[in-house]
């Protein structure tokens, strides 16, 4: 077996400011594509499909509002991720750090931890928020603390801390928190529900049955945070600098493993306040499957995203609608596909960053 | 508690971890990381079984599942090897990519039963006390062949001319370069083995020890298990059946403990509460956190390192990092 090397990778120096932005779209828009063949390979009509699914999305003001609902969980956790992969801290555990947050939240309205019917709504709510974000910073201490000090690989730990977080949460869903016999809580009462859209019908009557919830609004305060955070602060810089550079980081007297902890803390934070808001805003009780696998998409967001929050915002909405358009449709796993296929072609488009391609004919190499 | 059931059982379910972390040993051992191998276990449970069963075959169903696993990997080895691209973040999208593709080619199987593999019992050495009815008695052939694969891998990696080049381009892929070794072609043909053993770990599990397709839940986090056990048994593969077959044990000693009124003479409690199981499936997944502690301090105090270039692109002319 030979393999031949027409093609000659040449270290670039710098690209275009456009290119980053122009090879995300070309791989999305070839993810579609190539699902798009395996999809009429399975007999389904991709087109059929892929219209269906626009339709699912954004074909109404009612339909966006829910795209807006599940983008605010990936938005939040697609933060988290672009601070850690900064580092290059490979925190697959979201999924178990919302899952967390959302127990934490939820134990605030089970407990209860105070009187629900005397607390005023937003001290309720941000009591909720903050056990949340707690709740997650602890569980993403525990990755952080062996990649810290024993350099144990993160992504195996994390990604069993998920298996781990979701048995613990239906252990409290089956058992004592069990409406009735039935695998989920009570409905929490109104003081603990996040504002949503619909509230507001008595003024905008537009809103009316509009499910979008007032989590996006910390989605979008915590973009402009970590904006702040990675390319304002010095703190930022450092982060950067230890992911690209660990031997210079260390060398400049970066203490690489606080760092570590906190990043993985702050990013697990914005997970389980995803899981707060998913819980607060959307289903209003804990139960099962309050995630599609949110975590995990959260990793593709950030890295869809370049890792820039802002570019997160966009994303975020993206995969939101794809979640929503995915509800419908069968087989179930085209969504998944669809996110694999694009974190694929995403990775491999870097190359385009890195390197310029040369075609090198054989002809050309033996006269060298 | 039937001690002999929950070792032969173990036994089985072990030979799945054994057969996926014997691949990713040797993939690893080139220098190439593939976190992959959850979603080319399930590529390769839902290829083997789908063939199996329209086929009415199983063996086909094997050579279906061991090429998918390893075509799948293959988008792995360019994208890691070819493009350079970072391996951590390549092989979690080679296990959604995987999971994917066998959601939506595998829709519909789901409740169907397909031909299993046979099984046999070793004469003579079933014979012996307990050890022939744990071991050797009334296994499915899969397992016979992961005590087969241990030491033929040991040997392969350690004592043949192509185990040193395998260890070369792992440990120093320049000096290998450098001696005429072909450092591509070495990652591409190891990741491609990987990837078929994770394949065939796969359908282990579909065509032979809890047969049938159960979407995503007919692997449920094994392959991420075996990337553990790798670690934990640095890259050594008796250490990876020592590993691979201690937690299948435990696995069903866990399981076994709802069963009776009494444990050790004390009531039971994982039978008056019957939720008290969900800490009992979180069993395999604590345990594998223990063992990458113990695995890693382990490694540090007798100084056994990961393959030294493992993570690391390798092109000519190039410093590595």
């Amino acid at each position: 077996m030979k393999i031949p090397y027409p093609v000659f990778f040449k270290r670039a120096e710098d690209y275009p400011k456009w290119l980053p932005a122009a090879t995300s779209v070309a791989a999305v828009l070839l993810a579609f594509v190539i699902s798009g063949v395996v999809l009429a390979a399975t007999g389904a009509d991709p087109l059929k499909v892929y219209s269906y699914f626009f339709k699912a999305s954004f074909g109404s003001w009612g339909a966006f509002s829910d795209v807006v609902v599940k983008a605010t969980p990936l938005l939040l956790i697609g933060l988290g991720c672009s601070l850690a992969f900064r580092m290059r801290l490979w925190n697959i555990g979201a999924e178990g750090q919302f899952f967390v947050g959302a127990f934490m939240a939820s134990a605030v309205v089970m407990v209860p931890l105070v009187n629900l019917d005397t607390t005023p709504r937003w001290a309720i709510i941000s009591l909720m928020a903050a056990l949340g974000m707690l709740g997650g910073a602890l569980y993403a201490f525990i990755p952080g603390i062996l990649k810290a000090k024993l350099n144990i690989n993160e992504i195996i730990i994390t990604l069993m801390l998920n298996y781990i977080a979701v048995l613990w949460s239906n252990y409290w869903i089956f058992g004592n928190w069990s409406e009735a016999g039935f695998q989920m809580t009570k409905t929490f009462p109104k003081n603990a529900w996040l504002p949503r859209l619909a509230d507001l019908a008595a003024e905008f009557p537009a809103f009316s049955g509009m499910t979008a919830h007032a989590g996006i609004l910390f989605g979008l305060i915590a973009a402009v945070i970590v904006y702040l955070i990675i390319y304002r602060s010095k703190w930022g810089y450092k982060i950067t600098l230890i992911g690209d550079n660990p031997r210079a980081a260390r060398y400049a007297g970066i203490n690489i493993t606080r760092n570590t902890i906190l990043v993985f803390m702050i990013s697990g934070a914005l997970a389980g306040l995803a899981g707060m808001t998913e819980v607060s805003g959307v289903v209003h009780r804990l139960q099962e499957r309050i995630s599609t696998s949110y975590g995990f998409s959260g990793v593709i967001v950030a890295w869809l995203a370049k890792l820039n929050p802002f570019a997160v915002i966009l994303v975020s909405i993206l995969f939101g609608a794809l979640l929503v358009a995915s509800r419908e449709i069968q087989p179930s796993g085209i969504s998944f596909l669809i996110q694999g296929i694009t974190l694929f072609l995403i990775i491999s488009s870097d190359v385009l960053l890195k390197y310029e391609i040369k075609w090198v004919r054989p002809a050309q190499e033996t006269a060298q | 508690m039937n001690w002999i059931e929950i070792f032969r059982s173990g036994i089985s379910t072990g030979t799945v971890l054994l057969i996926a972390a014997i691949g990713e040993t040797l993939t690893e051992r080139s220098g190439i990381q593939n976190l992959g191998v959850e979603g080319m276990m399930l590529v390769g449970a839902m290829a083997g079984f789908k063939i199996a069963y329209q086929t009415g075959n199983v063996w086909l169903g094997l050579l279906a599942a061991i090429a998918a696993g390893g075509l799948l990997s293959l988008a792995h080895a360019v994208v890691t090897i070819h493009f350079q691209a970072d391996q951590t973040v390549s092989g979690l999208s080679l296990t959604f990519l995987g999971t994917g593709l066998a959601l939506v080619l595998g829709d519909g199987l789901t409740g169907m039963t397909g031909p299993v593999i046979p099984r046999a019992t070793i004469p003579l050495l079933s014979q012996i006390p307990y050890l022939g009815q744990v071991a050797f008695s009334d296994h499915n052939l899969l397992v016979y062949f992961g005590y087969l694969l241990v030491p033929l891998s040991w040997y392969y990696i350690h004592k043949t001319r192509q185990g040193l080049h395998l260890r070369a381009v792992g440990e120093n892929p320049a000096a290998a370069d450098t001696l005429g070794v072909n450092i591509y072609r070495t990652r591409y043909l190891y990741t491609f083995i990987g990837g078929c053993f994770a394949g065939l770990a796969g359908a282990a599990i579909s065509v032979a020890i809890a047969p049938g397709w159960y979407s995503n839940l007919t692997v449920n986090g094994q392959g991420w298990i075996a990337v553990a056990l790798v670690i934990f048994a640095h890259w050594n593969p008796w250490r990876v059946a020592m590993g691979g077959y201690l937690f299948g044990v435990l696995r069903r000693f866990t399981l076994d403990l709802q069963g009776p009124r009494l444990l050790f003479g004390l009531a039971n409690p994982f039978f008056f509460n019957t939720n008290l199981v969900f800490f009992l499936q979180m069993a395999p997944y604590i345990l594998t956190i223990i063992a990458l502690i113990w695995g890693s301090s382990a490694a540090r105090k007798k100084r056994i390192g990961s393959p030294a270039a493992l993570g690391i692109p390798y092109q000519r002319g190039e410093r590595g990092l």
